[in-house]
């Protein structure tokens, strides 16, 4: 059996199991046909021309779990920032953990979409909001909804600054091994209102892990969202992460994408505009090795006036690893005073790494800025040989200059925390120790 | 300290360097002059150790030990410094994290700790007071948007900080204006001492005012044609480098 079949058949056991699932019978039901049309997506679609998910359609996932598991804070310490105080909703295998995690209602709610769903208090929100903002024909974000159960929940309510950031983790352990992971969040930040999220999958397990994950946020009139995922997973983890950002006037929505690890990374992240004068941001930094693969689809659909949105990408590749960059601008004809800035520069540190490219800009308004450029090169030789004739060694001049290559991405970083993780994360990769606090 | 025997090197299959003999003891300074394209900028290049240039013939001592199959930041790390015609612009780097990341590379090398913060801030506060820099400076990205002699000021104050045992001053001079200029000889001088060398590599005469020589080398076509006292330097200034072509 392919994987699309195990889950078919597996969505009839899951569809007939009491849980909070029962509350989106009709939404499921319509998500996991469009899922059965379409399958997986291959290589013959536009879309997914460089991402091949062959080898993951031949390898036997499960979708139920079989035991509970408890972690130890031990285990999985390292994997959560501990040196600033956070919200924290942890999921293990799938399942919520309430011992690693640090929910709240006071005022904000960070808790769990199962609650949600089954809770009349939050019916309202659900109904407005749930699967609204989610591409319905997207077979994998299609796929998620068909499975939707579990996940984060965070309500932000009018004029609420979140004061601590939220970190959302997912570990994937040996007890359940191969489990297909659908976590669901759902964020909603209502008028003025302000968080900053950190978002992580983990794997603990050698065997393989497929996370098909899908965010949806809405940030309504003149919300901050700062969000940032982690991602720096083992090399049989597969990961694809779907968010999708609704946007109204003056939210201003960044988020910034640390992809260090993982045998296949796909991140589709959307922005949509509903309104004028919004400003989005998105930026990332790759830096892998091996033979993995990380793949980065933007996408900003600019609908309205006098919005801006910034896009800045650095990639490193070494070794026989593989990247891709697709970045979609669309900005409609009402549109007009658009501010679109899009740049991806990446580095080939070895004969073998590769790198597609594509900025994808389709322009309907005829006042506006777009500007677009990305390049592909290799680190500077003079540069290396200045550095080398001060008395630092090749292999640290190298890391040195990677580090300034990336550096630019990290200066928005506004969690000191997540900057100083992201900083060490880099130098263990560069195998080098050196002051990094530029 | 330097000796360097019937040199010939140069890059992609092209000898730029014809047989250089140069002998470099503690305590000089030498001069090295010549015409656009004599190999000057090479020499100092070869000295210091790019990759890409290669030693066909002949040999580089320092301290008596062949440095030829060194890399670059090993023969940094033995005490040589180049001051480079053409410092790299580094984005994302500031002089004051570059300069430290070298200091503590080269403590290192020599199994020495990282110099304690408060020392490196300090002798950071001397070196740039000397060669009149200011601390904004000093947050910049590494010669990102300097001007010519902001570079070069930079330069000096990146060998008053690696206090080397033998400095070449690759056309240091270009780019300066007349007070530049002093503070970058007054940077120099103070590196001066019996066990230090340094080697200037000029087109004219005006730094070797500020900085004079022992020695006068001519250089042209990849060999020293003539040698001399610092009056050699005023003699070329005077008549030009044509008398020495033709006498080569």
């Amino acid at each position: 059996m392919d994987l699309k079949e195990t889950l078919l058949s597996s969505y009839l056991a899951f569809d007939a199991q009491d849980g909070p699932q029962r509350k989106l019978q009709d939404e499921r039901a319509a998500a996991i046909e469009v899922f059965e049309q379409q399958g997986f997506p291959t290589i013959k679609q536009e879309d997914w021309k460089y991402t091949s998910l062959r080898t993951l359609t031949k390898t036997h996932f499960s979708v139920f779990p079989k035991e509970d598991v408890n972690l130890k804070l031990e285990e999985v310490k390292q994997y959560i920032l501990q040196d600033v105080d956070t919200y924290k909703i942890v999921f293990v295998d799938g399942v919520y953990n309430a011992y690693l995690s640090e929910t709240t209602h006071d005022g904000v709610d960070v808790c769990l979409l199962s609650a949600a769903l089954t809770k009349r208090k939050f019916a309202p929100v659900i109904k407005k909001y749930f699967n609204q903002i989610a591409d319905k024909e997207a077979s994998l974000t299609a796929l998620n909804t068909a499975f939707t159960k579990e996940g984060a929940y965070i309500y932000v309510p009018e004029g609420k600054v979140v004061e601590k950031p939220v970190q959302i983790i997912h570990f994937a352990t040996d007890k359940n091994p191969n489990m297909i992971l659908q976590p669901r969040n759902l964020i909603v930040l209502e008028k003025n209102a302000e968080i900053q999220i950190v978002e992580r999958h983990q794997s603990l397990t050698a065997e393989a892990t497929f996370s098909n994950v899908v965010t949806e946020i809405f940030t309504e009139q003149n919300a901050q969202l700062d969000y940032y995922k982690i991602q720096n997973d083992n090399v049989e983890a597969t990961l694809i992460d779907s968010t999708y950002i609704s946007q109204q006037k003056h939210s201003h929505a960044k988020v910034h994408t640390f992809s260090f690890g993982g045998k296949l990374t796909r991140n589709n992240l959307n922005f949509y505009h509903k309104a004028p004068e919004i400003n989005s941001t998105m930026k990332g930094i790759t830096l892998i090795e091996g033979k993995q693969f990380v793949d980065h689809h933007t996408l900003v659909h600019h609908a309205q006036p006098n919005s801006e949105s910034h896009q800045d990408y650095k990639g490193i590749y070494a070794e026989n690893a593989t990247g891709v960059f697709n970045g979609k601008i669309i900005v409609e004809k009402e549109a007009q005073k658009t501010n679109a800035f899009q740049q991806n520069n990446n580095i080939l540190m070895d004969d073998k790494a590769s790198i597609n490219t594509k900025p994808q800009l389709e322009i309907f308004a005829d006042d506006v800025k777009c500007s677009h450029g990305c390049t592909i090169g290799q680190l500077d030789e003079d540069a290396l040989f200045y550095l080398q004739s001060r008395g630092i060694p090749k292999k640290e001049a190298r890391g040195l200059l990677t580090y300034a290559f990336a550096n630019n991405v990290l200066q928005s970083v506004q969690i000191d925390s997540v900057k100083k993780r992201i900083n060490k994360l880099i130098a263990n990769k560069l195998g080098v120790n050196i002051g990094f606090d530029v | 300290m330097l000796s360097i025997d019937n040199l010939h090197a140069g890059c992609e299959g092209k000898t730029i360097l014809q047989g250089i003999n140069l002998d470099v003891k503690a305590g000089e300074v030498h001069a090295i002059m010549g015409p656009n394209g004599s190999g000057k900028s090479t020499l100092s290049t070869v000295i210091a150790g790019h990759e890409e240039y290669n030693v066909s013939q002949g040999s580089i001592l320092f301290n008596g030990d062949d440095i030829s199959e060194l890399s670059a930041d090993e023969r940094a790390h033995l005490g040589i410094f180049l001051s480079f015609q053409y410092p790299v612009e580094i984005p994302g780097v500031s002089v004051t994290n570059f300069i430290k990341t070298a200091i503590n590379q080269n403590r290192k090398a020599k199994g020495l700790d990282d110099m304690p913060a408060n020392e490196m801030l300090k002798k950071i506060r001397e070196k740039a007071a000397l060669l009149e820099i200011d601390s904004r400076f000093l947050s910049r990205s590494l010669n990102e948007g300097f001007s010519g002699g902001e570079k070069k000021r930079n330069e000096i104050f990146q060998m008053a900080m690696l206090e080397p045992k033998l400095a070449i001053l690759d056309e240091t001079d270009s780019g300066l204006d007349i007070d530049a200029l002093r503070i970058v000889a007054n940077g120099v001088n103070k590196l001066k001492g019996k066990d230090n060398a340094i080697v200037v590599i000029t087109h004219y005469q005006r730094l070797l005012d500020y900085i004079v020589p022992d020695f006068v080398h001519v250089l042209h076509e990849g060999r020293i044609v003539k040698s001399g006292t610092k009056d050699l330097a005023l003699e070329l200034e005077e008549k030009g480098y044509d008398w020495i072509k033709q006498g080569a």
